[in-house]
């Protein structure tokens, strides 16, 4: 899977979970800063994109995915 | 000391009849029925098969996101509190927040939640449970949803009395205000649980009915062949305000808020006292708190909900406590039976029949039983000049509470 299709996935979820605009998803932005995605949203984006995209976030992995780009990396090098 | 008045100046509304006050207004006086058929699959193995639904779903009026973390109470209570508040004409009139309180209650809270989200652990398992869960069903999240979209910071309440929770929690609203702790609360209540648990509860508790191949003629409060009530859903919510308040911004007063009577029977967990002692009581405390003549009160609804003991127990309170001359109606036999709600969909009717002295009509009442002796408005609206009148609701636990309500 390419990181655009990876980043593509994401934003499905984001629309899906958390109401955002997938134009507004890229490599780029910050998921609370940028997307406007709370905790309680951020849990349901991790679980969705576990069973999306076959891999395992440990709650200690998600503090470090501040990005679209953190998280498509993390899923990537997972998948 | 003169005592702080208090007046009702916005109503909001969505219930098996309508989408809002008005239509629901407009409904009860038709005398239409808004009770259905379930067509749901998992109602065809149940023994009721019918209930009061809402006119209007929530998922059409509110963001799908924002629904995604609301339970269903949660979503109605919202929809009928922006309606009061924007009936009240307080969202640019400067209210300080610190004097706006919420007191907002659930008979039964988010269960179908909790049961939704039960089913998600058994197939898939804890990590799959959605982490909106606990807000959704905590019992306090309807009036903590609309304390927050209002921005009231004088304190938010949630009562819980079952079937009397809508009035408790306006009686509470009351008391707030004249405590001095608020100038206005946002007060009613919210219910829905048409789901087949709750219903097989009820049922269970042969407290329903189940006259299925008629959904229209099931709610049929006082008549002979009456046999349970009917479970509807909605919520219903009032604007309470000090009166010179709402004078000192011009608002518009629907009617005052005269007196509550609050009591518990101290009986059953769910039989009402046989002889209606505390409803006795708390009917004649909420006339004392009024301080209005007891022939001032031309109009009762009542809480009549269509069961066989409870309607005529009712009756005889009503008797003892305020003698033969209101004219009764019971709006249950058109919206169903909204639990939590139902005080406070039912003070909106009351509140609505000062204002346009007409009362609504008791539908499906072709033969009123014998222990009947009081004048119901049967089948169609009746005009009647309504100085004061009175509503009561009953809830499982034996609480009692009347609400007196006066046009000026």
């Amino acid at each position: 899977m390419t990181r655009d299709e990876i980043t593509a996935g994401l934003a499905e979820i984001l629309e899906e979970v958390a109401g955002v605009n997938p134009d507004d998803v890229a490599e780029g932005k910050s998921f609370t800063d940028d997307l406007d995605v709370d905790s309680l949203s951020m849990v349901e984006v991790v679980v969705a994109a576990e069973e999306k995209f076959g891999v395992k976030i440990p709650d200690n992995e998600v503090q470090n995915l501040k990005t679209v780009g953190d998280a498509v990396s993390y899923i990537e090098a997972q998948s | 000391m003169s005592r702080t008045d208090v007046v009702v100046t916005g109503l909001g509304a969505t219930t098996p009849l309508g989408g809002d006050v008005a239509s629901t207004w407009d409904a009860m006086l038709a005398g239409r029925s808004g009770v259905s058929a379930l067509t749901q699959e998992w109602a065809a193995q149940l023994p009721v098969r019918i209930a009061g639904q809402l006119a209007v779903d929530p998922a059409n009026l509110l963001d799908r996101v924002k629904l995604r973390r609301l339970d269903r109470s949660e979503a109605i209570a919202l929809i009928a509190a922006h309606q009061a508040w924007a009936d009240a004409g307080l969202a640019d009139s400067g209210l300080d927040p610190e004097r706006l309180g919420v007191s907002v209650g659930s008979g039964i809270g988010g269960a179908v939640t909790l049961l939704a989200q039960d089913d998600i652990l058994e197939a898939s398992g804890p990590r799959r449970v959605s982490p909106h869960t606990v807000p959704m069903l905590m019992p306090n999240g309807p009036a903590a949803w609309v304390g927050l979209e209002l921005g009231a910071q004088a304190g938010v309440h949630s009562v819980a009395s079952a079937c009397a929770t809508g009035a408790e929690a306006i009686a509470l609203g009351l008391d707030m205000i004249r405590a001095g702790r608020a100038d206005v609360v946002v007060a009613g209540g919210t219910e829905a649980v048409i789901h087949p648990l709750p219903i097989a509860g009820f049922a269970s508790m042969r407290a329903m009915s189940t006259r299925n191949d008629e959904p229209e003629r099931a709610s049929r409060p006082w008549d002979k062949n009456r046999d349970g009530f009917v479970l509807g859903e909605g919520a219903g919510i009032v604007v309470l305000e000090r009166a010179e308040h709402a004078a000192a911004r011009g608002a518009r007063v629907y009617a005052r808020l005269a007196g509550a009577g609050i009591t518990s029977d101290g009986y059953d967990i769910v039989q009402p006292h046989p002889e209606g002692a505390g409803a006795i009581r708390a009917i004649a405390k909420a006339i004392a708190d009024a301080g209005v003549a007891k022939a001032d009160i031309t109009h009762v609804n009542a809480h009549a909900t269509s069961t066989p003991v409870g309607d005529l127990a009712e009756i005889k309170a009503l008797h003892r406590a305020l003698g033969d001359h209101p004219v009764l109606t019971a709006t249950k036999s058109m919206s169903g039976h909204l639990l939590g709600a139902a005080g406070a969909l039912e003070s909106i009717a009351t509140i609505l029949a000062i204002r346009d002295s007409v009362v609504p009509p008791t539908i499906n009442l072709d033969d009123p039983d014998d222990g009947l002796d009081l004048e119901v408005v049967a089948g169609k609206a009746r005009q009647l000049d309504i100085p004061a009148a009175l509503n009561n609701s009953f809830g499982f636990g034996g609480h009692n509470v009347a609400l007196v309500f006066t046009r000026d």
